[in-house]
């Protein structure tokens, strides 16, 4: 089961036969996932790495069946490319692309919004079911089939999550990278729905950052709709304020966003929060056993 | 990115709000010149990047151009400290000159994204003038809202319902559309991330002006406002992080003394976290990106060091994209041309890490190595602890 993406999912990279769409696309063959070809506009009828290469996002998807596509085109072009893969009736786009203006992706949510493609990102690690597909750049490695599903807004902090999970023999169904920026296609709110619908998933680990009230919202969407145990961990409890940490959407503005408004709000929905980084794994486990 | 209030002033001007005339200058005398030319009462204003200086002794009435031009002598070169500075304050290098004006009534209007609305928020208030925090806190009743929308833009019906919430009348209405319908424009036209008009006053004669105003903008579009990015002043921002950005390194300088090099925004600042939880303070913020280089690690690594308050670091790769030996490559090249001159904890995990770790042995350098973050952290606020009393 898992959510998202598994065995059956046929992904198209768009910006294939750039750099890291190459080696992307590379990992992600290897991992198992099946990759259907690539769109780079005007190297269409080309193929690169044995991949078919299109024009447009519409021709592939008529010639390959793709249903799911991941993006590593340029921030000036990212936007576009997530319209275009909403205009192909692509059910999921993985945006990995970091730096894309915040009004491109306000004009693109203003349009995808109740359509049929679900964003994932953008400026995220992406998606990966242990052992069956991955996309994006999550290191395939780390990971193993399991019943523990990760929601973070961090990349590398995804990693370190799923890396202790594995020590511990806990293995993951599905791990979700939704990205740091202040819009994104997919809230914590979004994959806790997903995780609450799949069977496989038994617990979740839920990583947040500083900045916005997405955590606040998930913490009240939790207490009322999710019953399966959740271990949380907030980035930035010794941030300042007024200072953007790294991603977009990690600043402490106007008293808003601390980590310890947002550790209280999950606390008081029931979800396990950690205080360090490293009991992640741990705390799952005894989520797990109790 | 921020800019100046004057520089604001320009931008918003030319997309068609009503704002003061008045001319920055760098010296007392030109202050005079201006002042002269204004036609006295004038306002002298510092011109820093932090709010809040009003109450710092930044913002000045004066009657004659004499008066302007020895306020201006005081404030140029003079330190402003606000609770938006910091303690270290901010140097003035440049005053704006501006018309006093007759001052009616003192509003809010502010525009920034909404995250949960995905959609731009225009926010007024009656009572401007003060911290609109403080606003919202005590009187949120007092702030209206209204969210644009980004294919239609700000609708008419909308600027009405906020000029009338406002308490404006008769033709002030009307001016009230213009004036928001011009800041709407200015925020979409420049990629914006916020412009806050705080006052937005009500002259004596009864018409609108944007008494004061701040604009933010959206870094990740720099790139198609060449015009804007000009405007960046590296004097209002640390050395050490101008120094970073030019390599496209994150870093953030804070008060600690165990300086963290990590890869990843998220990761970096659980590693300042679980540092303070070991009973350590971080020295900084320093996220090396995913896919950063060797040449990048050195650069990271001297930009670290050169603050002088750290007194051990601790380096936390995940490899993903970016792999150990890369990392390790890196570490040691810098550790060779810097000399060590505090220990250094390394913790990595992730791709090719056996190989990056033989390199660290090898190297013949004095390197502690850690397997898990945990560690890591109390490894390090413990080495730490001892170079301080040594």
């Amino acid at each position: 089961m898992a959510v998202l993406i598994d065995r059956t999912t046929r992904l198209l990279v768009q910006g294939l036969t750039g750099r890291e769409g190459t080696f992307h696309a590379k990992q992600a063959a290897a991992y198992g996932t099946t990759v259907v070809g690539g769109v780079t506009p005007g190297k269409g009828g080309t193929t690169h790495e044995g991949w078919p290469v299109f024009n447009t996002v519409a021709d592939a998807v008529r010639q390959t069946g793709a249903n799911a596509s991941v993006i590593f085109v340029p921030p000036p072009a990212a936007a576009d490319a997530i319209l275009e893969a909403a205009d192909a009736g692509l059910a999921l786009a993985v945006c990995i692309t970091e730096g894309i203006p915040i009004l491109d992706m306000m004009r693109v949510f203003a349009v995808i919004r109740g359509g049929p493609t679900r964003v994932i990102g953008p400026n995220c690690p992406g998606v990966i079911t242990a052992g069956q597909a991955k996309a994006g750049i999550i290191p395939g490695h780390i990971c193993k089939p399991g019943r523990v599903g990760i929601v973070s807004k961090s990349g590398t902090l995804t990693y370190e999550a799923i890396h202790q999970l594995t020590r511990l023999g806990l293995g993951q169904t599905t791990c979700i990278g939704i990205g740091g920026d202040p819009l994104i296609g997919t809230s914590f709110i979004d994959a806790l729905s997903l995780f609450a619908a799949d069977p496989e998933t038994e617990a979740v680990a839920m990583i947040g950052e500083i900045g916005g009230t997405a955590e606040e919202e998930a913490a009240a969407w939790i207490q009322k709709n999710f019953k399966k145990p959740v271990v949380g961990f907030i980035a930035g409890q010794t941030a300042p304020p007024g200072r953007r940490m790294g991603h977009a959407g990690a600043i402490i503005a106007g008293g808003k966003g601390t980590a310890a408004e947002k550790m209280e709000a999950l606390e008081t929905a029931g979800v396990h929060v950690v205080k360090s980084p490293a009991e992640i794994g741990a705390a799952v486990k005894t989520a797990l056993r109790s | 990115m921020k800019i100046h209030e004057y520089q604001a002033k320009a931008i918003l001007a030319k997309h068609g709000v009503p704002v003061p005339r008045g001319e920055v200058v760098f010296t007392a005398a030109d202050a005079a010149a201006v002042a002269r030319r204004l036609g006295p009462p004038v306002v002298v204003k510092a011109q820093i990047h932090a709010g809040g200086r009003g109450k710092g002794g930044g913002v000045k009435v004066v009657k004659t151009a004499e008066e302007a031009e020895q306020v201006a002598q005081k404030m140029l070169g003079m330190t402003l400290v606000t609770y938006q500075t910091g303690p270290h304050g901010q140097k003035v290098q440049r005053v704006l000159v501006e018309q006093g004006l007759a001052i009616r009534r003192e509003l809010y209007l502010g525009l920034v994204l909404d995250r949960s609305t995905e959609r731009p928020v225009l926010m007024v208030s009656p009572d401007g003038g003060v911290e609109i925090e403080k606003v919202a806190a005590e009187t949120p009743e007092r702030i209206f809202k209204e969210h644009v929308h980004p294919g239609v833009g700000l609708a008419s019906y909308q600027t009405r319902k906020l000029a009338f919430a406002l308490g404006l009348e008769g033709p002030q209405i009307a001016q009230a559309g213009k004036f928001m319908g011009a800041i709407s424009d200015a925020f979409r036209g420049t990629d914006a991330s916020l412009i806050e008009i705080n006052p937005l006053i009500v002259t004596g004669e009864g018409t609108l002006l944007a008494l004061d105003a701040k604009m933010n903008f959206d870094d990740n579009a720099l790139y198609r406002h060449p015009d804007i990015k000009e405007l960046r002043d590296l004097s209002e921002e640390d050395p050490l992080e101008v120094e970073a950005s030019k390599y496209s390194l994150n870093y953030i300088k804070l008060d600690g003394t165990i300086g963290c090099m990590v890869n990843g925004a998220g990761l970096a600042m659980a590693t300042m976290d679980i540092i303070k939880l070991a009973g350590g303070e971080p020295a900084n913020f320093l996220d090396v990106g995913g896919g950063a280089n060797a040449d990048q690690i050195r650069n990271a690594f001297r930009i670290l060091m050169s603050d002088k308050n750290v007194k051990a670091v601790l380096i936390n790769i995940f490899g993903g994209i970016l792999r150990c030996d890369v990392l390790a490559e890196g570490v040691i090249a810098a550790v060779k041309e810097l000399g060590v001159r505090v220990p250094i904890v390394i913790r990595m995990e992730g791709t090719n890490v056996e190989k990056g770790k033989q390199m660290l042995k090898e190297s013949g350098l004095n390197f502690t190595t850690a397997d898990a973050m945990g560690e890591a952290a109390e490894k390090v606020v413990k080495l730490g602890k001892q170079e301080t009393s040594a």
